[in-house]
């Protein structure tokens, strides 16, 4: 009876513990949906602070990956990168990256575009699904928990499904935290 | 058949009323079922009546042990026999007549036949009439414009997941899998329109993935793929230029194909005939300018869990955009 209370707390505790990888936001609500001008290059702002919108529910939860993997296909990204391998474009499944590994850093480069190539996105993908894609691409390194990234693909497997990518170390992966002292 | 003489059965979602003859050859078996098993029903629970009512005086009394001679036991057997060989016969006319029906439907294939592909999608239908010469290919979305009277075959696959395709008042259940192509025969003998539905759950608004079959005489149906192959209808005035501006401007542009203008993504429905349909969202909706407004601003307050994102714009904007989809006849 005990080992079986057990067992019953056991699972309860799981169930809590996979809440945040199963939760489905569908409607994002209206502000924020749209990106009107990209990221700000500075960080002080005209008119007062902009809010800056939070990325972390994207990267724990498989089904915002999962879309991210749809949109990541749908939106073209695999015309350049391929499915992680690149070509036209590079590679986003290796420890490289010419414009930072960060969350904000990768969001940053879909939504201003980078030179030689990779066009803006400003406008034209609504907030919420650019984390998606990040997080997604993200996944493509192995820099999410494997009971998030994707297990499976849709296409022709070529390579291991991300789920089960090993993770690849980019040299920014620690940033020395920079102290911001007193002038 | 037999059925169908019954009054009251009509509707555009029933198989009840068959307007095709493979619905018809369905119907008929599904009505020599009914009346068989319906008759054992009404004779199994009249016996039942019957012997209640003439032993009712006894319900109280302790039972009497059952008596038996030779001449009940004959009787018994007689009619226990008799029972068994007509359940054996019923059992093989019905068997009989689902071979009949089965055969009647295998047998609908047609070299002639006029194909149509149909796409299942989460959570939409896309349709496309293929033709020899690439630029009078019709794609549309949700809407199957058809003849009357001439055999049609269906080529359907998916794009995701497990789709069903059921136009009950045409057809049976066809599933639709993902790489995967299937064909189904059918004719539609009644113009109208014939309401269908996804029949087999394939994610959160499976219950909101309909379309019409609309089955029209030869010439109306000819003129429909005539204006349908057709390129958008160019904006004529300020506004509707505005609108096209933030069509191409906006998120419409990564997923719409809008024939005639730079937009050519097949992630959603064509709009390039828009508005010549007459629902929007997969037979949610009608399609009229308030709903799409509401539509692309917040389908996901309409249909949550759908591809469509929320669109944040000003009311400018709507109505640009507004007016310019409203042309797109």
């Amino acid at each position: 009876m005990k080992q079986l209370t057990l067992i019953a707390l056991l699972l309860g505790a799981l169930t809590i513990a996979s809440c945040k990888r199963e939760q489905r936001v569908f409607d994002p609500g209206s502000s924020g949906t749209q990106v009107p001008n990209g990221v700000a290059l500075n960080e002080v702002h005209a008119g007062g602070p902009v809010s800056v919108s939070d990325e972390s529910p994207y990267g724990q939860s498989a089904y915002a990956v999962g879309e991210g993997k749809r949109l990541f296909s749908a939106f073209n990204c695999a015309g350049c990168h391929n499915h992680g391998g690149g070509g036209i474009g590079p590679a986003l499944m290796d420890a490289k990256w010419i414009y930072g590994s960060h969350p904000d850093q990768i969001y940053s480069s879909i939504v201003q575009g980078r030179p030689n190539g990779m066009p803006s996105f400003a406008g034209k993908i609504p907030d919420y699904q650019v984390w998606e894609l990040v997080a997604y691409v993200r996944s493509l390194s192995g820099q999410l928990p494997s009971d998030v990234a994707p297990g499976r693909s849709d296409e022709i497997q070529v390579k291991k499904a991300e789920q089960a990518k090993k993770k690849e170390h980019p040299p920014d992966e620690n940033p020395q935290k920079i102290e911001k002292g007193q002038p | 058949m037999i059925l169908a003489a019954v009054p009251g059965f009509s509707g555009n979602q029933t198989s009840l009323n068959p307007v095709g003859p493979a619905a018809g050859h369905i119907e008929s078996e599904f009505a020599l079922i009914f009346w068989i098993t319906l008759a054992i029903y009404c004779i199994v629970l009249l016996t039942f009546v019957v012997y209640v009512v003439r032993r009712r005086h006894s319900l109280n009394l302790m039972p009497e042990p059952l008596q038996t001679t030779p001449e009940s036991d004959r009787r018994a057997q007689r009619w226990v026999g008799g029972a068994m060989v007509v359940t054996t016969l019923l059992l093989f006319t019905m068997m009989i007549g689902s071979f009949v029906s089965g055969h009647a439907l295998g047998s609908m294939n047609r070299e002639t036949a006029y194909t149509i592909d149909v796409y299942g999608h989460q959570w939409w239908w896309e349709v496309h009439y293929p033709n020899d010469e690439p630029d009078k290919v019709v794609v549309t979305a949700n809407e199957i414009h058809v003849p009357v009277g001439v055999p049609l075959r269906i080529h359907g696959t998916s794009r995701d997941v497990i789709h069903s395709f059921w136009a009950p008042n045409v057809q049976g259940k066809r599933d639709l899998l993902p790489g995967y192509g299937t064909d189904v025969m059918m004719q539609v003998d009644q113009p109208g329109r014939w309401r269908g539905q996804c029949a087999e759950y394939c994610g959160e608004q499976h219950a909101h993935m309909s379309f019409y079959m609309v089955a029209e005489a030869g010439p109306q149906f000819k003129q429909w793929l005539d204006q349908q192959a057709q390129s958008s209808v160019a904006p004529s005035n300020p506004q509707t230029t505005r609108g096209q501006q933030v069509f191409l401007s906006h998120a419409c542009v990564m997923c719409h194909t809008i024939r005639g203008t730079p937009a050519g993504s097949r992630v959603g429905p064509d709009l390039t005939h828009l508005a010549s349909r007459s629902t929007i969202a997969a037979g949610v909706l009608p399609n009229t300018i308030g709903n799409l407004g509401g539509w692309i601003l917040n389908a996901q307050s309409i249909k949550p869990g759908c591809r469509m994102p929320p669109n944040h714009m000003t009311g400018t904007e709507l109505q640009d955009l507004l007016a310019y989809l409203e042309t797109l006849k």
